[in-house]
């Protein structure tokens, strides 16, 4: 279990991280936690000359809570986003999802840019930051651009951010006041990605359902979504079954995974309405 | 490839050695600086036996280069006993209640639970088994860790009133 030989950087910004992705070509990867990294590169299923780790940009930390956005660093831990009170005040789904996420070790290390960025379909942020509808701030040699979370997952382990991009925060708008939310999650154990997961937020008329695990990107339907605003619910779930895509695999046949994922939506969306707020 | 200096605190005293950037803490740890309190169970992030703390988190030290923990502060197993040698608070309860019997998870279950304990002073069960529920035993059932981590709880908030 030892990776291949690489050289290691730890630029202090981000212009000088970006410099050494620009240098290295092909040959450069960040590393933020490393808790999804680390473990490929042990079965050499990825391999780079140069490590680019990012711990040590200060750019990249902090969570600040506005009145209307919430802006993570992208090297704010999941741990950082559970022990955040601020945070679970404006927006408890992130705390929720959180704490579904790996287990205590491993959410003092994985970060919220790496789980975003990964592209993994595994990853649970993906999902909610597309239900949250997020914005992912990027920065690469030509400057900064932003990417909606929605427009950002183009295949597993294919996204939106260019190979000398750094993903650099995520602003997401805080729902209002009336708007409920839940996160629902079935895993065969702790430490395994979902089988099938939900992530929901209703209220005021308007509602936003994403799922996790069921496709090799995050589901977001406007259609689901939309027959949840209008308060039908069986609506909700067969729009989403609809759009959804699981292959078979070794946490089950697609018919179950269907299933699994009609009970993880229904039960986010009940706990969600049964919600003061 | 070329090795790095590497500079790290582990148990309050400072060390130092020459690695290769791939080098995994926990492979640092023990066969260079021959610290054997943190156990290699399965080298793959699932059973926790190789926890450490750096920088006040629990952390995987076989999933974690020694070229990202340079500069940091570690503490193992080790570095929990008192000051004069003696188990301390969590190793004796440990023993106490049978919180072991091969002993095999022990040192990274001893190592959560102290971070555990220091942010969060009275954990009540659920939370206990929460918060441990990175570290994996194959042989105690977990009960006797659960009742360890409590009856901890217990004398460090007693000792602390005491010392008040
Ligand atoms: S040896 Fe590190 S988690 Fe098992
Ligand atoms: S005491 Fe044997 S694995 Fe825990």
């Amino acid at each position: 279990m030892i990776p291949a030989g690489f050289e290691y950087h730890r630029p202090g910004d981000i212009a000088s991280a970006i410099g050494i992705l620009q240098e290295h070509g092909d040959e450069a990867r960040v590393i933020a936690g490393g808790h999804s990294l680390i473990p490929m590169m042990k079965l050499r299923m990825a391999e780079m000359g140069h490590l680019v780790d990012l711990q040590a940009i200060d750019e990249l930390k902090g969570v600040e809570v506005g009145a209307d956005t919430v802006k993570l660093g992208s090297m704010v831990t999941q741990h950082e986003l559970i022990t955040h009170d601020g945070l679970a005040t404006a927006i408890p789904l992130i705390r929720e999802a959180a704490l579904q996420i790996a287990d205590p070790q491993v959410r003092y290390m994985g970060t919220v840019g790496g789980n975003v960025a990964n592209g993994d379909p595994g990853n649970d942020m993906p999902g909610l930051m597309q239900c949250l509808n997020a914005t992912f701030e990027l920065s690469g040699p030509d400057g900064n651009r932003s990417v909606a979370a929605r427009d950002f997952y183009e295949a597993a382990y294919f996204t939106a951010r260019g190979d000398e991009e750094i993903l650099t925060r995520i602003s997401i708008p805080v729902p209002g006041s009336g708007v409920r939310q839940a996160y629902e999650k079935q895993k065969r154990k702790i430490g395994d990605y979902a089988t099938a997961a939900a992530a929901v937020m209703v209220g005021n008329g308007t509602a936003s359902v994403a799922m996790t695990n069921l496709a090799d990107t995050p589901v977001w339907s406007v259609s689901a979504s939309s027959a949840l605003a209008g308060g039908d619910v069986e609506g909700c779930v067969s729009e989403m079954l609809d759009a959804i895509d699981p292959v078979a695999d070794n946490r089950g046949p697609v018919e179950f995974k269907k299933h699994v994922a009609a009970v993880m939506l229904r039960r986010a969306i009940d706990r969600a309405q049964s919600r003061a707020g | 490839m070329s090795k790095m200096h590497v500079k790290l605190t582990v148990n309050g005293k400072e060390v130092e050695g020459l690695a290769e950037p791939r080098t995994l803490l926990i492979h640092f740890l023990r066969e260079d600086l021959k610290i054997t309190g943190p156990h290699i169970g399965c080298e793959t992030s699932h059973c926790g036996a190789c926890t450490v703390d750096i920088d006040g988190k629990s952390v995987k030290s076989c999933t974690t280069f020694v070229a990202q923990v340079n500069g940091a502060d570690i503490t193992t197993v080790e570095g929990l006993t008192n000051d004069d040698g003696s188990l301390g608070v969590l190793q004796e309860m440990f023993r106490e209640h049978h919180g072991l019997q091969c002993g095999f998870c022990t040192p990274g279950m001893i190592t959560r639970a102290h971070r555990l304990l220091q942010e969060n002073p009275n954990p009540t069960e659920e939370e206990i088994r929460f918060g441990m529920a990175g570290n994996l035993c194959r042989c105690t059932g977990y009960q006797n860790i659960v009742k360890a981590i409590s009856a901890s709880a217990e004398m460090l908030n007693a000792q602390k009133e005491a010392a008040e």
